[in-house]
């Protein structure tokens, strides 16, 4: 049987389409992780919030998506600084495991929240990006996934060069390095924490009208968290690169073996590729190796 | 002569976790453009003071004068400002980072902007004093001789020459008081003699008062102006280093034994035999 290329690049743009979701998640998680040390298993679940906050200004309030996407944008980053202020950082100085469960009863008021706020059935988002499908050569793109792979690979270009090169950015590295030598240094290392959860919110609830206008809402779309975890695990948990091509990997995985194996394969192939990287580099392909010299 | 009115001062300091005192009632002053080392036996509650001083822990009781100014409750960042850089027993260097990456976030604590307008704006006058500042940590980097490793990650290099980084760092900072926090630790010889000098130099070439805590004692002998002995987080003895080695309570603490006379006796004895 001849291959179809056609079909084969199909497939492969949109896969493309959700690794770059799944990067952006993945990179909300990673910000969190780097300067807090707090492995934010509600990530989902925040994605979830912003998601339903777009909702309602649209489709609630009848504003038009021009307006209702910056302000779910706020809302994410309110939900983040709420999360910090509230939550992460009464409990600073406690055993990570104790601040990793705390984020998963966290992800469970979310959910229940939310179904308490817009009930538990899951809906579609207004259409706010246009039907007119999109050609790359002969190969036929959904709007919506280039539209969410352009958003989502500029939000991390931007964050890798601010990284770089914006002093705040260097601050952010700082801390993740050596919180008391930074704090040392004159970096104020409590606004550092309350920054990168507020950024993270923001960039989770950006994922979440992306990934909502692709597949619809419902309470229960936090599960893409799941795979942005191992989107992270795969990356390295501290590692804004890693969560890129990590994104990448499980996407085009997911998308290839969805197609072609079939939709149980997904989960199996993303959990094997999880596992052959733990085997092979326990850190993550891009994470810190934290060896410490005695 | 009148003495000049100290730079920075403990005043009854107490600090306590839980039921164990750290410290009790500890006050010294630090007169400026000198070297105070702070010496005592292990878990004399030295690096506990240090931290009181830089804003890691609050004191239970007691003030921190800094230039005259009550700091004893400013937040860490705000004392990098002020003019208090530090270091630390077990280097805290940004690993990931390179020798000029680490020195010049020393500078952060000036940075006048936030952080937000930092993003936006770039003023002349700010490039000027980016300029400045660049200069100052060229100085910095020949003054410490480490122009060799200047794009060597830090992870990569000897213990000696990490302790040396995170000196410039923190004179990146251009300090007021430079607190340094067993700076030859686990050195040998020879670059514990460097270390030696540069301290020195910091403090004659660049005016900078010195605070800290040492267990060389040939070294904190050779090099101090004034010496505060610690022990059970109580002052047990200070003044000039000749001083303090012939203090009685300072040869218990640190021989353990508690007649001091008979303990000299026995030494001279062995000597004589």
């Amino acid at each position: 049987m001849e291959f179809d290329w056609l079909f084969f690049s199909e497939v492969t743009l949109a896969g493309l389409g959700n690794s770059a979701l799944l990067a952006l998640t993945g990179l909300a998680f990673v910000l969190i992780y780097k300067a807090t040390r707090v492995v934010n298993l509600a990530i989902g679940e925040m994605l979830m919030v912003g998601a339903y906050l777009f909702f309602s200004f649209t489709a609630g309030m009848g504003l038009p998506p021009l307006v209702a996407i910056p302000l779910a944008l706020l809302g994410g980053a309110a939900l983040g600084a709420i999360i910090e202020r509230s939550i992460i950082r009464p409990m600073l100085g406690e055993a990570a495991i104790s601040v990793l469960m705390v984020t998963i009863g966290l992800g469970s008021i979310l959910i229940g929240v939310t179904e308490m706020i817009w009930g538990a059935e899951p809906t579609a988002l207004p259409d706010f990006m246009g039907k007119a499908p999109i050609f790359i050569g002969d190969a036929y793109v959904s709007r919506k996934v280039v539209i969410g792979f352009s958003v989502a690979a500029v939000v991390i270009a931007g964050v890798l060069f601010a990284f770089r090169f914006w002093r705040g950015g260097v601050a952010l590295r700082a801390t993740a390095s050596d919180q008391a030598a930074a704090y040392s240094c004159g970096i104020n290392v409590p606004a550092v924490f309350s920054f990168a959860w507020i950024f993270a919110g923001a960039a989770a609830a950006g994922a979440g009208i992306l990934v909502g206008a692709v597949g619809g809402i419902s309470p229960a779309m936090g599960v893409f968290g799941l795979s942005a975890l191992v989107v992270v695990i795969v990356g390295g948990l501290d590692s804004i690169a890693g969560a890129l091509i990590g994104g990448m990997l499980v996407g085009l995985l997911e998308a290839w073996c969805g197609t072609y194996l079939g939709g149980e394969f997904k989960m199996l192939a993303t959990f094997g590729l999880l596992m052959l990287v733990l085997v092979i580099r326990p850190y993550g392909l891009f994470g810190t190796v934290e060896i410490e010299r005695l | 002569m009148t003495t000049p009115s100290p730079i920075l001062s403990i005043d009854t300091l107490s600090l306590s976790f839980g039921g164990l005192k750290a410290l009790t009632d500890v006050s010294f002053d630090v007169a400026p453009n000198s070297i105070t080392a702070i010496i005592g036996p292990n878990g004399a509650g030295k690096t506990s003071l240090f931290n009181c001083i830089s804003g890691f822990y609050t004191p239970r009781a007691g003030a921190i004068r800094f230039e005259g100014a009550d700091i004893t409750r400013t937040h860490p960042p705000h004392r990098a400002k002020l003019g208090l850089a530090r270091t630390f027993q077990n280097i805290a260097l940004f690993r990931g980072m390179t020798v000029l990456d680490n020195i010049k976030l020393g500078r952060h604590a000036h940075m006048k902007t936030n952080l937000f307008d930092a993003l936006v704006y770039w003023g002349r006058a700010q490039k000027e004093e980016m300029e400045l500042r660049a200069e100052v940590e060229e100085k910095i980097i020949d003054f410490l001789e480490i122009n060799h490793i200047r794009n060597a990650p830090v992870a990569s290099l000897a213990y000696g020459l990490r302790k040396r980084v995170e000196l410039a760092r923190a004179l990146a900072m251009q300090p007021k008081v430079l607190m340094l926090d067993e700076p030859v630790a686990g050195m040998n010889r020879e670059e514990t003699e460097d270390m030696a000098r540069f301290i020195l130099d910091v403090k004659e070439e660049w005016g900078v008062t010195i605070l800290m805590v040492e267990h060389d004692m040939g070294m904190v002998m050779d090099i101090s102006d004034h010496v505060v002995v610690l022990n059970f987080g109580h002052v047990i003895a200070r003044g000039r280093p000749s001083e303090v080695t012939q203090d009685p309570d300072v040869i218990k603490a640190y021989l353990g034994g508690s007649d001091v006379e008979a303990l000299q006796r026995r030494i001279q004895g062995r000597e004589a035999a």
